[in-house]
């Protein structure tokens, strides 16, 4: 069963088209990496999916076309972005910023077991339940943007650059709880990386974007170590 | 020694109307991230909807109710018709509309209800009751009781709620927020709406003492700006105490220190600011904040 497929989608910044076609397609339980250098238009490919950017083209989760609609909405469905740059709340702490991920949400007893499961997945931020986000370090913020996005209890995760800015020993420790986030949740992923030996520890398949158009796409097996992949990165 | 009391429960019920002004700017502070100017004009506004009511022989309480529940409708429906255009772009700008704003209610309300003083009803009586064998007029009191419970309300709003919590995560970052679901722009009307409130609450206790005019609330703003850079823009309690503090020492000042006296008392809540702000620039009850990258 597919649960998120992108026919031909094209966004724009004003005049300056950004993407010119990109196709996806994410399986329930699936995740998906999304590969490129940098203005290639990953970014936007999840901005047109949580509306935050205005698309063309088909956008179609759980059989219904979501283009069009408000970012909270969007939300609502079931898909929780983990934006690049975090996007934490700085001056709520810790808590707070878990208990706003559980907005939309009234059951109180899942809300606080959820809190528990965010907590276990992340222990570094059981010490800083009531500290500012602002505080926390940019690993701790990586993971609280991922543990919020988690408190949605979402049906996808659109995580964008999970590992920007980290240490490599930090950036694993990140992926190695998304990964077992997946395996215990089966939440399905589009997975957006600069680091495509990263991302391929935690996807299934991927597809590669070039001034915003698909230039490859294949499992993770097919596409490790390829050429096209280096040269993506390398713009060479 | 009884002169001293006076001065200063008298000094607390001004500094309670200046709290209350102050209060309306942190909340509209807390969800948008921006400082209303347009704040005291509109509660002069809601006051004089309240005052236009009783003239026509609504009785004094329902006629504050229904300025209450007007001015949530006229601060939702500024956010949504006027401030919302402004609000992703620079916000100098949107603050500059909210000074236009102020001096559009001025003119409506002078050309509505012209600008001569008008008498408003006071909600509690004159008289006076001895405490302590000084006399303080239950007036006082009173808008000083009514200051508190509201800052205790707007304190468990934010700490306590879901709707503060949700208030304050769209003033930090609204685009989050709405990655977690929350309706953004239903909110911001919300805080709006209940900013405008605080500041109806503020016109119907003051409008009796200083009687009814457009430009009545022009020197609590500067007041109530003056409270909320000394109290910290994140703290309902600390801008209460700071409005106290100002006008406490402003009576104080124009009485024990002759240089000053009521002519330039306008300037003991300044000075008391470069004070504080050269000591604790997150003002006195504020929390630094911390930028980490």
């Amino acid at each position: 069963m597919t649960l998120l497929e992108l026919e031909d989608v094209t966004a724009f910044y004003g005049p300056v088209q950004v993407l010119e076609g990109v196709s996806l397609s994410v399986p329930e339980n699936g995740a998906v990496g999304i590969l490129g250098a940098n203005g290639a238009g990953k970014t936007t490919t999840l901005r047109a999916i949580s509306a935050t950017v205005r698309a063309g083209g088909r956008i179609v989760f759980d059989g219904k076309d979501i283009r069009g609609t408000r970012p909270d909405r969007v939300a609502a469905l079931g898909i929780a972005h983990v934006p690049e740059g975090r996007g934490t709340f700085g001056d709520l702490s810790v808590r707070e910023n878990l208990r706003v991920g559980a907005y939309l949400r009234k059951d109180r007893k899942g809300i606080a077991s959820d809190i528990d499961y965010c907590l276990d997945l992340f222990p570094n931020l059981q010490d800083r339940i009531t500290s500012n986000a602002s505080a926390l370090s940019g690993g701790e913020q990586q993971m609280l943007a991922v543990a919020r996005a988690i408190m949605s209890k979402p049906r996808l995760l659109l995580l964008d650059e999970a590992s920007l800015g980290l240490a490599p020993s930090t950036a694993k420790a990140v992926y190695d709880a998304i990964r077992r986030l997946r395996v215990e949740s089966g939440i399905a992923m589009v997975v957006v990386e600069q680091n495509a030996n990263l991302a391929f520890t935690l996807v299934d398949s991927a597809t590669v974007l070039e001034t915003g158009r698909n230039v490859l796409t294949g499992t993770s097996a097919e596409l490790r170590g390829m050429d096209e992949i280096r040269r993506a990165y390398l713009g060479g | 020694m009884a002169t001293f009391i006076q001065l200063v429960v008298d000094g607390l019920s001004t500094g309670s109307i200046y709290a209350a002004i102050a209060l309306a700017l942190v909340l509209v502070h807390q969800a948008t991230g921006l400082i209303n100017f347009a704040q005291g004009g509109m509660a002069v506004l809601a006051a004089y909807s309240a005052w236009w009511l009783t003239a026509r022989g609504v009785p004094l309480v329902l006629a504050i109710l229904a300025s209450i529940v007007l001015s949530f409708l006229l601060g939702a429906a500024v956010e949504r018709w006027l401030m919302r255009r402004f609000e992703r772009g620079d916000p100098d700008t949107a603050v500059v509309v909210t000074i236009g704003l102020l001096t559009l209610i001025t003119g409506i309300c002078g050309w509505l209800f012209t600008y001569n003083n008008q008498q408003f009803p006071s909600l509690f009586s004159l008289d006076a009751v001895s405490f302590l064998g000084v006399s303080v007029s239950q007036r006082s009191i009173g808008t000083t009781l009514v200051i508190v419970v509201v800052m205790f309300l707007l304190q468990g709003l934010f700490a306590g709620t879901k709707l503060g919590l949700a208030l304050r995560a769209v003033a930090i970052n609204p685009q989050s927020a709405a990655f977690s679901g929350l309706p953004v722009e239903r909110l911001l009307m919300v805080g709006w709406g209940l900013a405008a409130v605080l500041g109806a609450i503020a016109g119907a206790m003051v409008a009796p003492q200083l009687t009814l005019t457009p430009g009545m609330l022009d020197n609590a703003l500067v007041y109530a700006l003056a409270a909320v850079i000394l109290g910290g823009l994140s703290s309902p309690v600390g801008v209460v105490v700071a409005a106290w503090i100002i006008g406490v020492l402003e009576n104080l000042a124009a009485v024990y220190i002759p240089l000053i006296g009521y002519d330039l008392k306008v300037a003991v809540p300044f000075i008391l600011i470069f004070v504080v702000l050269v000591i604790r620039p997150q003002g006195l009850f504020g929390r630094k904040t911390v930028v980490r990258v």
